[in-house]
């Protein structure tokens, strides 16, 4: 056991000398290439915040027929969550209705000039599941209701561009982790040339397979980790500059928004992702150059 | 220890290195094996640590059938095996310490114990006090005995030398073969291949002689 972790250290301390004789180059190559997907993460989950805001899920307004008591717009939430298709249901009473409009600037004046509410009581209810307009078909079917109105072709659109973008970025993903890998693949088999000759004199005098493969498994790894790391901070400095112009934007249209960095989990899962492919990289490289010199 | 028995070995392109040989070493046997380059020494000696497989008949190294021993198990029958080449195969971009203690990292040995068998080793060969010199500082004679120390510092129970002075003046290779003799006398059994049969004869060894591919 204190055999086996001995040897673990000493692989890792020579897989440290050999990253710092020319893996660094490689894990800065591999740093660039992963700052592109992970950046774009980044901004995606920036903007995911703002379409949830905007509620990206299908919102579906029910309004009730404007003669219609309290109590019977009321009796219409049961039916309304009884529905498996909707998943929030919320009633709005005209006068909070009537309080919102208010709020919007300009609108209070002319609200006031009404005398009255001309606000129905409404439902708003999201969609979890199913066919829209077949929802508001059944929807306007229910007693009191005076009109429905779903909101869909802004929300679908908004929802198909961020699966675009979400699609786009996981190719992007896919190609750039397999270019650390090719990336990996190289620098390792570039490693076994130069130490061919102390492979082979090793193999002729009693190391296993495991022993010489070992410092080369440590190095795609730490390669990887490397690079993964230089990502995490490109895209850190390149979203805090952009932030700059961001804020001075997002303050004309007196909105509080900011590009925000990536959760301290998912930095770490870029960079264990990166340690892996790394890993691999190293893997296919060893095992296909180390059978080449049997 | 070593037994060879009905051996044959071809090689691919069909060059036949060895027909039917068979022989057997004892523990603490010296045995110089002889013949003209190409009558199949250096086959033999490579046969014994699984370096090549024999194409027919079994070779017996400490109890274990090479021609049938699995991939993952040569590594450990080569432990148990001093190997010294003719062009020593020492790697030259580190030390002489370095070299000599190379096969103790594969077994995991502690550094204080790998330290001291690489100088026991070193100072059996003559050559404490040379640990931080660089291989290429030494002459050729010297650079054999690091090949022997590293060779012997795993506590081999087999010798196996492929031409050990073929590239030493006569001084030099009476030291060298020397060295391994006194191998012999701790319990090794020792394996040279050479052709110099002048330097042969001055030692008590069993003699192999090879003439294409058989054991004449």
């Amino acid at each position: 056991m204190r055999a086996w972790a001995r040897q673990h250290r000493q692989a890792f301390a020579a897989a440290l000398r050999r990253f710092a004789g020319g893996g660094v180059l490689s894990a800065l190559v591999i740093g660039v290439a992963l700052a592109l997907p992970a950046g774009g993460y980044a901004l995606l989950d920036s903007l995911h915040g703002v379409t949830t805001r905007a509620s990206l899920d299908p919102q579906i307004s029910i309004f009730l027929n404007t003669g219609l008591k309290r109590a019977e717009a009321q009796a219409l939430e049961r039916p309304l969550r009884a529905d498996r298709r909707l998943a929030k249901v919320r009633f709005v009473p005209r006068e909070e209705a009537l309080k919102e409009l208010n709020a919007v600037q300009g609108l209070s004046d002319v609200t006031a000039a009404l005398g009255q509410n001309p606000l129905p009581d409404a439902y708003v209810v999201t969609v979890q599941a199913g066919e829209i307009d077949l929802l508001v078909a059944d929807l306007a079917k229910l007693p009191g209701v005076a009109h429905v109105q779903a909101d869909t072709a802004w929300a679908r659109r908004l929802a198909a561009l961020a699966s675009v973008g979400r699609l786009a970025l996981w190719l992007l993903t896919c190609l750039l982790g397999f270019g650390l890998v090719a990336v990996t693949f190289n620098t390792i088999r570039l490693q076994i040339l130069t130490q061919r000759e102390e492979i082979e004199v090793s193999k002729l005098i009693g190391a296993t397979d495991a022993f010489i493969r070992r410092p080369f498994y440590y190095l795609g790894f730490l390669q990887g980790v490397a690079g993964g790391a230089i990502a995490i901070v490109i895209v850190w400095v390149a979203l805090a500059l952009l932030n700059r112009e961001v804020r001075v934007l997002a303050e004309s249209f007196g909105s509080a928004f900011r590009l925000s960095f990536l959760p301290p989990g998912d930095a770490l899962a870029v960079i264990g992702l990166a340690g892996l492919l790394g890993w691999l990289g190293a893997h296919l490289s060893v095992s296909k150059h180390l059978r080449e010199m049997d | 220890m070593v037994s060879f028995s009905a051996v044959a070995k071809r090689y691919p392109g069909g060059q036949e290195a060895l027909r039917d040989v068979s022989f057997s070493l004892e523990a603490g046997e010296l045995a110089f094996l002889t013949g003209r380059s190409g009558a199949g020494k250096s086959t033999i000696l490579k046969l014994i640590p699984a370096i090549e497989r024999p194409t027919s008949g079994s070779v017996i190294v400490n109890g274990q059938n090479v021609a049938s021993l699995k991939r993952a198990a040569i590594p450990y029958l080569r432990r148990n095996i001093g190997l010294v080449f003719q062009d020593q195969k020492l790697l030259y971009d580190r030390s002489v310490y370095d070299n000599v203690v190379l096969p103790l990292a594969f077994s995991g040995h502690a550094p204080r114990e790998a330290a001291r068998r690489a100088r026991a080793a070193l100072d059996k060969v003559g050559l404490a006090g040379r640990e931080n010199a660089s291989p290429i500082q030494l002459s050729g004679g010297e650079q054999q005995r690091v090949a022997i120390a590293r060779a012997v510092v795993n506590r081999p129970s087999i010798l196996i030398a492929d031409e050990p002075t073929a590239n030493l003046d006569a001084e030099s290779a009476a030291r060298v073969l020397d060295i391994f003799v006194a191998f012999r006398q701790v319990g090794v059994t020792v394996l040279i291949a050479t052709h110099d049969l002048a330097l042969v004869e001055r030692y008590a060894g069993r003699i192999l002689k090879l003439e294409q591919g058989r054991i004449a």
